[in-house]
């Protein structure tokens, strides 16, 4: 297991060896405050809590974590170092882990750098920090689930901006599943359970319940079984399109 | 053991598509394997098979008492690589990323370092340690893939056109490298330029359209051109017609031909099943009183041999 330690240095130094993983955390941060203070009405509600920040990370993922893991595959079958690295002595398992565990570690990184909003709200007000942390766990459990999606669909596909797209599509549609727009238009023929089955695949249910201050076991196991079946299904789809 | 790598009855189909189609051999330790073989004859199939990158779709390979089918990562760490190209990670310098594939290959500490130390001495790459391999010369880029291939020591070397690209100077620098390490190791590489297979190995094999199709000393490939053993010579523009007509009734000739070419105006004397007939052709000569201007035996070239075995199959 130790050659998924190196993965996973050799993955995350690689981001900050070129100038993407700061033009992201910049971008990240201040898209986060646009949405937070002008379109979250942050001061205008009055209230110390993170709510208007957190509600807009499912929608900010759903734009900048493609641009994250569309390389992680994509770029090594189109350098043709995926021939390199898979003769190697380490295994696939470790190989797929390594890259995603940097690339969720980076993303952590990126969230971690929104510290000035915690700071500020407990400057003006006394917010449940209970809250405020279970929402900071749930955000970065969803980032995961979006990165292994992410790193899935970049195995499928040498081009990046590919990767990219279809990754921001499948990510769109794990986002809205639980939104009211999609929940309406089963509303008022299916029944509820086709109704809660189809919201409880969506990252935003899963990530509301859990911004209200409770980790819930179920969420938590949601999002953990969203990675592990995406990196599983991502082994397979590295195996079968390593050649082409 | 002496076989280190044994390649048993390896066959890949993509599709419809049949790239190796039951290849055996095997190599031993001491030995020079070149393949030849024009483009898409399933050379770097074989490799990657060997290699584990991709998984026979029948037959196997056992490296060093591994079976490639069954423990991959056996195989993969008895083995340095060189894929085609010389891929490496283009942000990373040469340092990190050799530092990397030590770490990967299970060093540690100052046994890394020192690893890593020796491969960049082998190839020198002392002046470019700290340059992102993306600004590279092509000729340093493929050093830094030998250096990745040769760090661990291993005792099997494979090598996809481990001089493809490089100028004459580099080509001759990768050639003296591999002959250097060639006496403990089993080395395939790959090729396609005829003379590095006389220059560096010991052994040659034909690949096209997925199958062996000779194996052998490059001597003893060359003596299967219908130029082993021909003379080349040179007459006065006089007297060829007649030496022609001459020549042509010895009893080993098989046939006489005029040609022009590089060296210029000459005729060939081909011999039956590539006896020697020098002694006969000088006789001739003599005897009629013709003065040759030139006068030379031809080995027959890896050239002929590869045309004449990959265009008829």
């Amino acid at each position: 297991m130790r050659s998924i330690g190196t993965i996973f240095r050799r993955e995350l130094a690689s981001y900050f060896a070129t100038p993407l993983a700061y033009i992201f955390i910049v971008i990240f941060l201040v898209m986060a405050g646009i949405l937070t203070f002008f379109v979250g009405n942050f001061f205008e509600r009055g209230q110390a809590d993170l709510q208007a920040f957190f509600t807009f990370h499912p929608w900010l993922y759903l734009v900048l974590i493609p641009a994250l893991s569309m390389r992680l595959w994509a770029e090594e079958r189109k350098s043709g170092t995926i021939e390199l690295f898979l003769t190697l002595p380490v295994s696939m398992m470790a190989a797929v882990l390594g890259k995603f565990l940097a690339a969720w570690a980076f993303a952590g990184i990126a969230l971690a750098l929104t510290f000035p909003f915690w700071i500020t709200v407990n400057y003006l007000g006394n917010p449940d920090n209970g809250v405020i942390l279970a929402s900071y766990v749930g955000s970065f459990l969803m980032a995961g689930a979006f990165l292994a999606v992410g790193a899935c669909l970049s195995a499928l596909t040498k081009n990046q901006v590919i990767a990219f797209v279809i990754t921001a599509a499948a990510s769109f549609l794990f986002t809205v599943s639980g939104s009211p727009i999609v929940l309406g238009l089963f509303q008022s023929w299916a029944p509820d359970s086709v109704l809660s089955t189809v919201s409880s695949f969506s990252f935003l249910t899963h990530f509301t319940a859990i911004t209200r201050g409770v980790i819930d076991a179920r969420d938590a196991v949601y999002f953990l079984s969203v990675i592990g079946a995406f990196l599983l299904a991502n082994a397979v789809l590295v195996d079968l399109k390593k050649a082409d | 053991m002496s076989e280190m790598i044994e390649v048993r009855h390896l066959a890949k189909h993509f599709g419809p598509i049949v790239a190796v189609d039951d290849v055996s051999f095997s190599v031993g330790r001491g030995e020079v394997l070149g393949f030849l073989g024009p483009n898409g004859a399933g050379k770097s199939t074989t490799m990657k098979m060997i290699t584990g990158f991709l998984a026979p779709s029948s037959g196997t390979a056992v490296v060093c008492g591994a079976d490639v089918t069954r423990d991959a990562i056996a195989v993969k760490r008895k083995i340095g690589y060189l894929p085609e190209g010389a891929p490496a990670y283009p942000d990373m310098t040469p340092a990190g990323f050799l530092d990397f594939i030590a770490h990967i290959r299970g060093f540690t500490g100052a046994e890394a370092r020192k690893r890593v130390a020796l491969a960049i001495e082998r190839v020198a790459l002392g002046e470019v340690l700290f340059q992102p391999i993306d600004t590279l010369s092509k000729g340093f880029k493929r050093r830094v893939g030998i250096a990745q291939a040769l760090l661990h020591d291993p005792e099997v070397l494979i090598m996809d056109e481990p001089t493809d690209g490089l100028d004459p100077n580099q080509k001759h620098e990768v050639r003296r490298l591999i002959a250097a390490m060639a006496p403990d190791k089993a080395i395939i590489i790959s090729t396609h330029i005829l003379e590095e297979v006389d220059a560096v190995c010991s052994r040659a094999m034909i690949i096209a359209h997925g199958k062996l199709l000779a194996d052998g000393t490059p001597g003893a490939l060359e003596a299967r051109s219908r130029h082993h053993n021909a003379v080349r010579l040179v007459l006065p523009a006089a007297d060829e017609a007649a030496a022609i007509a001459a020549l042509a009734q010895l009893a080993d000739v098989a046939a006489v031909e005029p040609v022009d070419d590089g060296e210029g105006h000459a005729l060939i004397v081909f011999p039956r099943e590539r006896r020697s007939i020098i002694g006969a052709v000088t006789d001739l000569l003599r005897n009629r009183h013709w003065e040759a201007q030139a006068l030379r035996v031809e080995r027959g070239s890896l050239d002929d041999v590869f045309r004449q075995i990959t265009m008829t199959h």
